[in-house]
C-alpha cells in the first residue's frame, strides 16, 4: 500500500505546474454564468488547449495527453492549487467525450472532440425534463424517423451552461411503444441554434442565467449524430454516470485548493477562542483529505481492473454535502461581507448549493447506496 | 501509487476475522466485565499467535515492527469483534518500549510480541486513565525523561463500556529509563494509541451498522421491512459514507506513519477524529433503528453500542484531534 507518484505522474505534475504558473490570468475572470464571463472562459479554454492542458485524460490524436487517472488526478490538483479558472468545457468534456470515446464512432470522436477541447464548441446536457427529473426515465422528448435522421420535438430543463453554450447533447424517446420506460431511447447530440431550437435562459438563485430550458420543435438531428444504437439511450447512459465519472465529476484537488484558501482565511480572520468554528476549518481540512484518499483508493482499484458502479454515489453524497459546508464555514468568517454577493466565496457558496440537487439529487443516492451497497429493500420512493 | 491492501494484508484480515467468529466475543466480553479474564487472556494468546502483538515491536526484539498498515487491518477486525483488553495501549507500548531500548526493552517486548504480557500505559498530564490496568502484567507512566513502571493498577472508575475499567495508576513507580529518548517515544507511542483506537472505533462502527442492516431487513411493522422505509435506509446510507471516509484516512496515515510517527501526527488526528465520530454515528443510527430493544443489554449488540463513544474518546477526543490537524 502506498501513495507514492510514478515517475510520470510527477513529471506531468511539474510541467503542468509551470504552465499555469505562467499562463494562469492574474485575477479571477468574470463569473462563467454571464455572458462576458462565458467568452473570457471560452478564451481561457482555448489557451489551455494551445498548451495541451483541457483534457489531459483523452488520447493525444484527440488532443489529450493520454494521462492514466492517477495522471489526471495530479494535474487537477495543480490546476485548482494554481487558481485557475472553473472550466466552462466540463459538461462535454466529462460527460460527453467518455460516453463518444466509449460508444461513438471514430468519425463522431475526430469531429466533435478537438474543437470541445479548443472551447470553439461548448456543449450542454440536455438531460431533465420538466415532468422527468429523478425519475429520469419518465422522459417524453420523442426523435422520429425521417429521411436521413431524426426530427426532435419537445422539452429539456435545467440544462447547465445552455444559456450560452453551442450545442447538446440527451436522451429522446425513439419507441413510444416500448414495454419499459428505460427501453426506447436514443443518444443524441444538437445544436442549440438549429432551426427549430429556443432556448429560454433561467436565472438561479443569485440571477446569473447558469441554466436554460430548451424547447424543440422538429429539429432535425443527421443519424451521424446519433450515439450508439437507436434505442440503447439509456445503457449508454447510465454508463456514463456511472465508473468514472463518479471519479471525475468533481475531482480532489478543487477541495484540497478551497480547504488551503479556508485555511488561509482562518488564519488571517478566524478568532483563536471560537473552537466551534475552528472545529469547522478542520472539519474542512480533513474532508478534503478524505475525499482525496477516497479518491486514490477508488482509482487504485479502478486501475486494478474492478468496475465503480455504486460507490461513484458516496462519493457524490461526500463531495456536495462538504462544498456547502466548507462554504459555510468561509462565509461564517467573513462576518459582515459574508453578505456580500459579489466574493469569490459567495460565488462559491450559490454555485455549492446545487450540489445535492444535480447529477442524481442526494437522496436518489442515499437509496442506491441503502439498495445496492447495503442490501436493503426497494420501497416506496 | 496502489493505495490498496495486497493480498497478503488481505489474507491476514480473512484469517482475523475467521478466529474471532468462532471465538464467540460477546461470551469473552462478558467474563471481562465480571473479572474472569481468562477466556480474554486465552484470545489474546491466539491473536499473538497470529502475530497480532508482534506488529508494532521492533524486531531486534523479536517482533514484526512497526507495520502500521497491519496495524490497521488487525485492529480494525478486533474493533469488529469488541475484542477486550487494552489492545491499543499493548501495541503503543511496543512502540514506545522499543523507542526507550535498554533492559525494560528487553524484558518486556518479547514478552508483548508473544502474547504473554499485556501491558497498559497512560499518556503524561494529568486526568489520563490507564485502560485495564488491574488486568495487565504491566502499567508504564512517563514523567519528562523518566520511563517508570507504576507500582500498582490504582483506584478502579467504571467505564460506559462494562468491559472497560479506568485506572489512575499510583504515583512514584520505579523508573526503567531515562533520557532525552524518552519523551520523543512517549510522544510516538501516543501517536500510535491513537491510530489503534482509530482503527478499533472504524471496526466497532462496521459491526453496528452489519448488525443493523440485518435488523431492518427482518423486522417488519405495517407489513414490511422497516429497512425499505426511505428514513431509515438513508439515516443507514449516512452511516456507511460516515465510515467509508474515515478509512482512507485511516490508512493514509498507515502510509505516514511507515515514514516515522514524529510527522504523521496531523494525519493519525485526522483519522482518530473521523473514525471515532464515525463509530459513534453508527452507535445512534444503530440504536434508533433497533428501537426499544436497542435500548436494552438484551442483545449482543449493547456491547458494541457502549464502546464507540469511549473509543471515539480515548487517546484523542475529535475536538483535540482537530485542533492537531490545524496545528500542522
Amino acid at each position: 500500500m502506498d501513495l507514492a507518484q510514478t515517475a510520470r505522474t510527477a513529471a506531468l505534475r511539474a510541467e503542468a505546474r509551470d504552465w499555469l504558473r505562467e499562463h494562469v490570468p492574474p485575477r479571477p475572470l468574470p463569473s462563467l454564468e454571464t455572458g462576458e464571463g462565458f467568452a473570457a472562459h471560452r478564451e481561457w479554454e482555448a489557451l489551455l488547449h494551445s498548451g495541451r492542458w483541457s483534457a489531459v485524460s483523452w488520447p493525444e490524436e484527440y488532443g489529450g495527453r493520454g494521462a492514466d487517472l492517477f495522471g489526471w488526478l495530479a494535474f487537477e490538483e495543480e490546476y485548482w492549487a494554481a487558481g485557475a479558472p472553473g472550466r466552462v468545457a466540463q459538461n462535454g468534456i466529462s460527460l460527453l467525450a467518455p460516453t463518444l470515446l466509449a460508444h461513438g464512432t471514430a468519425e463522431q470522436r475526430a469531429r466533435v472532440l478537438p474543437p470541445m477541447a479548443g472551447g470553439e464548441v461548448v456543449w450542454a446536457q440536455a438531460w431533465s425534463e420538466p415532468e422527468a427529473g429523478s425519475d429520469l426515465a419518465a422522459l417524453r422528448s420523442r426523435a422520429v424517423r425521417t429521411g436521413g435522421g431524426w426530427l426532435l420535438s419537445g422539452q429539456k430543463t435545467w440544462s447547465s451552461r445552455a444559456a450560452f453554450a453551442d450545442r447538446a447533447f440527451g436522451i429522446f424517446r425513439t419507441d413510444p411503444g416500448a414495454a419499459r420506460p428505460h427501453q426506447g431511447l436514443t443518444y443524441l447530440m444538437f445544436g442549440l441554434r438549429d432551426p427549430g431550437v429556443t432556448v429560454r435562459p433561467i436565472g438561479r438563485l443569485d440571477g446569473k442565467p447558469a441554466f436554460a430550458e430548451i424547447f424543440l420543435d422538429e429539429v432535425f438531428v443527421p443519424d451521424a449524430d446519433v450515439i450508439g444504437e437507436p434505442g440503447q439511450g439509456w445503457r449508454i447512459a447510465m454508463s456514463a454516470t456511472g465508473d468514472e465519472r463518479g471519479l471525475t465529476l468533481r475531482s480532489p484537488g478543487r477541495f484540497l485548493a478551497a480547504a488551503d484558501r479556508l485555511r488561509a482565511l482562518w488564519r488571517e480572520a478566524g478568532d483563536p477562542a471560537d473552537t466551534a468554528l475552528r472545529d469547522r476549518v478542520a472539519d474542512a481540512v480533513i474532508g478534503a483529505r478524505a475525499y482525496q484518499l477516497f479518491t486514490a483508493a477508488s482509482a487504485s482499484r479502478f486501475a486494478a481492473g474492478a468496475s465503480l458502479g455504486p460507490e461513484s454515489s458516496l462519493n457524490k453524497v461526500f463531495w456536495s454535502s462538504y462544498d456547502i459546508a466548507l462554504h459555510e464555514t468561509a462565509l461564517d468568517l467573513l462576518g459582515p461581507d459574508a453578505e456580500r454577493a459579489d466574493t469569490a466565496w459567495a460565488e462559491g457558496y450559490v454555485f455549492a448549493l446545487a450540489g445535492p440537487v444535480y447529477a442524481g439529487t442526494n437522496e436518489i443516492q442515499r437509496d442506491i447506496i441503502a439498495e445496492r451497497l447495503l442490501g436493503l429493500p426497494k420501497g416506496r420512493r | 501509487m496502489r493505495f490498496l491492501l495486497d493480498d497478503e494484508q488481505r489474507e491476514f484480515r480473512r484469517s482475523l476475522d475467521a478466529m474471532l467468529t468462532a471465538a464467540d466475543t460477546p461470551a469473552v466480553l462478558r467474563a471481562w466485565a465480571a473479572g474472569d479474564r481468562a477466556p480474554g487472556r486465552a484470545l489474546w494468546g491466539r491473536l499473538a499467535e497470529a502475530g497480532v502483538f508482534a506488529l508494532a515491536v521492533p524486531e531486534a526484539y523479536g517482533g514484526l515492527g512497526p507495520l502500521p498498515v497491519e496495524v490497521a487491518v488487525a485492529c480494525v477486525e478486533l474493533g469488529r469483534h469488541a475484542v477486550p483488553g487494552p489492545v491499543a495501549e499493548t501495541l503503543a507500548a511496543g512502540v514506545l518500549l522499543g523507542g526507550a531500548g535498554g533492559p525494560a526493552a528487553a524484558e518486556w517486548l518479547p514478552r508483548i510480541a508473544a502474547g504473554t504480557a499485556v501491558v497498559s500505559l497512560v499518556p503524561e498530564g494529568p486526568g489520563s486513565y490507564a485502560l485495564d490496568a488491574d488486568a495487565a502484567d504491566a502499567v508504564f507512566t512517563v514523567d519528562g525523561d523518566e520511563l517508570r513502571l507504576a507500582a500498582g493498577p490504582g483506584e478502579p472508575s467504571a467505564s460506559a463500556d462494562p468491559a472497560r475499567r479506568l485506572f489512575r495508576p499510583e504515583p512514584g513507580g520505579a523508573p526503567v529509563a531515562e533520557g532525552p529518548a524518552i519523551r520523543a517515544a512517549a510522544r510516538a507511542a501516543e501517536t500510535w494509541a491513537s491510530f489503534a483506537t482509530a482503527a478499533l472505533a472504524l471496526g466497532c462502527g462496521e459491526e453496528l451498522l452489519r448488525a443493523t442492516v440485518a435488523y431492518v431487513k427482518q423486522r417488519t411493522q405495517f407489513g414490511v421491512p422497516v429497512g425499505s422505509f426511505q428514513a431509515v435506509k438513508h439515516r443507514l446510507a449516512d452511516t456507511l459514507l460516515g465510515l467509508e471516509f474515515a478509512r482512507p484516512l485511516l490508512y493514509g496515515a498507515a502510509v505516514e506513519l511507515a515514514d516515522g510517527p514524529a510527522r504523521a501526527g496531523a494525519a493519525v488526528a485526522a483519522a482518530k477524529a473521523t473514525a471515532g465520530e464515525a463509530g459513534y454515528a453508527a452507535a445512534r443510527t444503530a440504536l434508533q433503528a433497533h428501537g426499544a430493544v436497542g435500548y436494552t443489554e438484551e442483545l449482543d449488540l449493547a456491547w458494541w453500542l457502549r464502546r464507540a463513544r469511549p473509543l471515539r474518546d480515548a487517546w484523542g477526543a475529535p475536538s483535540a484531534c482537530r485542533a492537531r490537524v490545524l496545528a500542522g
